[in-house]
């Protein structure tokens, strides 16, 4: 493999990772302030779809970006609200929204573009246009969203306040500080991450909304943040690395290995969740959770 | 009632309680409590388990909402509804159960609600400032980047305090701070608070130990059964007619009949050594055996190995050498399940973690360990009715098996499981400190079935950090440090010093 198509996997391993970045970060926000979020994957589709409606209406890409940021922090306040105000079950509550989000989007695609649930191609100013590196403005954004994240986390109150209600939620709230309002703040963050993550794929990567587009994307965010142990810089470093792999396995396809021949398209595609399993498995630490997270907070014994 | 004003009756007190009331579902916690707090005083609060003690204190610091009544602070009504406003009101607590995020650092800790501004950095800066002149003032050193979880139990009280300090709080109510302490850890505190005292705080102490009461607080206030039956200046009360207050009647400790067993050892244990949970070597070579009919009482400063000691026996730790063997079998592997099926039971110090689930109802608790003779199907009338009359003999109050264990106050929940372990006839009894956070009725009731077991020739391991229980009632006596054995004690051949001199390393 020559230096020049090494440097093209390293970009569009940045290119492929980046929703995967976000989701993981929104995660990462979620989930230290003690909301188990497995409805990334749902907010991230929701987005997408509503990037793809907004950008082909009105012809402009960063309509869409902030359209999907709305619809998934719409549905991360859903999952707020029955997560923190009821007390619901965390899980469930993803779950659902899981559902809801594959639903909707199927529904309203049919109703809206009449074409089997996709959205007409996207073209011009409607899609996210390339800045530098064969990288779109998400790419850069998702770099400075891990930054601030971590800085965020580590140096500033909010961060603080974050990480302590996720790990004992009476100690915050025996300081004086409200746990509903943090959470639900941490949630909010979470959506607008998943917006960004749903409309990347939707107006960068691909020219359009296709049903089911995340396809178990948001599901690897989560692995990735596991594996990152909850930390924002090594979770920026995981996603890249599937990303990597994810373009790896684009470029292999079709290739044929000495002595093996030409390795069939679904093994190639299946590597990466290979890989993320392999490795969850097998090669890393105890990696503990947020103490209090998945737990609603309740003033009792 | 009677209610003591400060001595010059100048100032207004610094608390007064006006009629608080307040309800858990059916349980009545406080009762119309009316209670004034004089500024500068170590004003004791007393009760049994379940008194409401700790409910009240929860009401002073906006934790709970009472359900009428007044709170006064420096004779001003002040509407308390969270605990900011406590802070603001100046009013700092030390929890019976910590409020501490134990895996972030000291300096986090503190500064949690309390940052100074956006950035964290400019916050750090003043409280390292603060620190130090607390330091200089208290001698209260702390190590601020140290890992709460990684402190001994005596630092993360300390952790705690020092998050009222900080804020300037001039109301500290401390809820049953020496529970956890070892006797010396629980001297330097008190020393801290006459100290305190000294520039004009208010002390509210909660305890059970009412030598404490006396040795350091001004005034007493009792509680029974949420309501307030009295308050007293120390000099005009002491021991035994704060106990009669408390409970109704008169206590009677047990005594130890004298009849030393000498049968062929039940538990064996040789060169036994177990790690800890971080790797270091916790217990090191130590040989033990204990006689049916026989207490042995296992003494030692807190975090000397005594926890691990137990643990494997009791099949949650696994021993890296030596061995463990009941009457002839080696026992050195065995799974809690067959220590179970030996009749070997375990009241475990963690009664929190390893005993009970808190979520569940009380009589489902009692089926833990029991539900093998139950067959698969749970007899839920049989089963509601053992669970009653457990309850009634061992005095769990309220005796409603449908209440969730964790609604039970601390002193209950221990009543209950050593209850529940006692009824399953063991041969061999494990228990570590069976009498932590509970009354005084509760600890003589305890103590006396621990005493009737032996009676009938169980063999009783008992691990205390309380001389006084230690002392009461062992048969032989080991004393742990530093992960050793430092000196066995025959029942009356010693004492509290000298078995001090011993846990401290000296002897
Ligand atoms: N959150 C709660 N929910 C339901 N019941 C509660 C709750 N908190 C306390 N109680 C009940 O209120 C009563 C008073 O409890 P409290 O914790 O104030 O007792 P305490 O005097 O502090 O006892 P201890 O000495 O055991 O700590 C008890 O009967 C307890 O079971
Ligand atoms: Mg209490």
């Amino acid at each position: 493999m020559d230096a020049l198509s090494l440097i093209q996997i390293l970009e569009s391993g940045l290119r492929l990772s980046v929703p995967l970045i976000f989701a993981c970060l929104a995660g990462l926000w979620s989930e230290k302030s003690g909301i188990v979020d497995i409805g990334l994957e749902g907010k991230m589709l929701m987005a997408a779809f509503a990037a793809a409606v907004a950008a082909f209406m009105t012809g402009h890409a960063w309509i869409g970006v902030f359209a999907g940021m709305a619809a998934s922090t719409l549905l991360g306040l859903l999952h707020g609200f029955a997560s923190i105000s009821q007390r619901g079950n965390q899980i469930i509550s993803g779950v659902a929204l899981n559902m809801l989000a594959a639903g909707l989007t199927a529904l309203l695609g049919h109703v809206i573009f009449k074409q089997g649930g996709r959205s007409p191609p996207l073209e011009g100013a409607a899609r996210l246009p390339e800045l530098a590196f064969g990288q779109s403005a998400m790419s850069f954004l998702a770099i400075a969203a891990a930054l601030l994240t971590a800085l965020a986390l580590a140096r500033t109150r909010f961060g603080l306040r974050v990480r302590a209600a996720g790990e004992n939620p009476a100690a915050v709230d025996n300081a004086g500080v409200s746990v509903t309002r943090l959470r639900y703040g941490a949630v909010i963050l979470a959506g607008l991450l998943c917006g960004l993550a749903g409309a990347t794929l939707s107006l960068g990567q691909a020219a359009g909304f296709l049903p089911m587009m995340t396809s178990g994307k948001g599901f690897v965010a989560l692995a990735a943040l596991i594996f990152a142990k909850w930390r924002a810089w090594p979770a920026f470093w995981t996603c890249f690395l599937f990303g990597l792999l994810d373009a790896i396995a684009i470029r292999l396809q079709g290739v044929a290995l000495p002595g093996i021949g030409a390795i069939p398209v679904q093994a190639i595609q299946a590597l990466p969740y290979l890989f993320t399993i392999v490795l969850l498995a097998g090669f890393m630490g105890r990696a503990v959770p947020p103490r209090a997270a998945g737990q609603p907070y309740v003033k009792e014994r | 009632m009677r209610v003591h004003s400060d001595p010059g009756g100048t100032s207004p007190p610094a608390i007064v309680f006006d009629h608080i009331d307040k309800r858990f579902g059916a349980v009545h916690a406080n009762r119309s409590i009316h209670l004034a707090i004089a500024r500068g005083d170590i004003h004791a609060l007393v009760g049994e388990n379940g008194a409401g003690k700790s409910t009240l204190m929860s009401i002073l610091f906006g934790f709970y909402q009472a359900d009428s009544g007044r709170i006064l602070i420096d004779g001003q009504e002040s509407k308390i509804t969270s605990p900011s406003d406590a802070i603001a009101s100046g009013i700092g607590m030390v929890h019976q159960h910590f409020m501490l995020v134990e895996p972030m650092s000291v300096a986090d800790n503190l500064m949690l609600g309390h940052e100074g501004g956006f950035a964290l950095a400019g916050g750090r800066k003043a409280l390292l400032a603060k620190l130090d002149a607390l330091a200089r003032d208290y001698d209260l050193t702390i190590e601020p980047d140290a890992i709460v979880s990684d402190l001994p139990v005596g630092l993360q009280q300390r952790v705690e305090l020092l998050k009222s300090l900080v804020r300037d709080a001039d109301i500290l109510v401390l809820d049953e701070p020496t529970a956890v302490l070892t006797p010396g850890e629980a001297d330097r505190l008190f020393a801290l608070l006459r100290d305190l005292k000294a520039r004009g705080k208010t002390i509210i102490l909660i305890t059970h130990k009412l030598r404490e009461v006396m040795e350091i607080a001004d005034r007493v206030s009792v509680l029974r059964q949420g309501a307030c039956v009295g308050t007293y200046p120390i000099v005009d009360t002491n021991e035994a007619a704060l106990a009669e207050a408390m409970i109704g009647r008169r206590v009677h400790m047990p005594e130890r009949a004298d009849t030393l067993a000498d049968d062929e050892p039940l538990l064996t244990v040789e060169a036994l050594c177990v790690r800890d949970a971080r790797g270091g070597m916790a217990v090191k070579d130590v040989s033990l055996m204990v006689r049916p009919g026989e207490i042995l009482g296992i003494a030692g400063v807190a975090g000397n190995g005594q926890t691990e000691l137990l643990e494997a026996l009791a099949g949650l730790r696994a021993a890296t050498s030596g061995s463990i063997r009941f009457k002839n079998s080696d026992i050195s592997h065995a799974t809690p399940a067959d220590l179970h099926a030996l009749g070997i039971r375990h009241i475990p110090e963690d009664r929190l973690r390893y005993a009970l689930a808190y979520p569940f109802a009380v009589w489902e608790n009692c089926l833990i360990g029991a539900d093998d003779e139950q067959g698969s199907l749970i007899a839920r009338q049989t089963v509601m009715g053992d669970a009653a009359r457990l309850m009634q003999a061992y005095d769990v109050r309220p005796a409603d098996p449908l209440l969730r264990a964790g609604a039970l106050s601390g002193g209950n929940q221990q009543k209950l499981v050593l209850g529940r372990e006692i009824e399953q006839r063991p041969r061999l009894l494990l228990v570590g400190q069976p009498t932590r956070g509970v009354d005084i009725g509760a600890i003589a009731f305890i103590h006396r079935r621990l005493l009737d077991l032996r009676a009938q020739g169980v063999a009783i391991l008992l691990v205390s950090v309380e001389l006084d229980e230690i002392l009461r009632l062992s048969d032989r006596i080991l004393v742990m440090q530093e992960g050793r054995i430092a000196g066995e004690r025959r029942a009356g051949e010693t004492d509290e010093r000298d078995l001090g001199l011993l846990m401290a390393g000296i002897a």
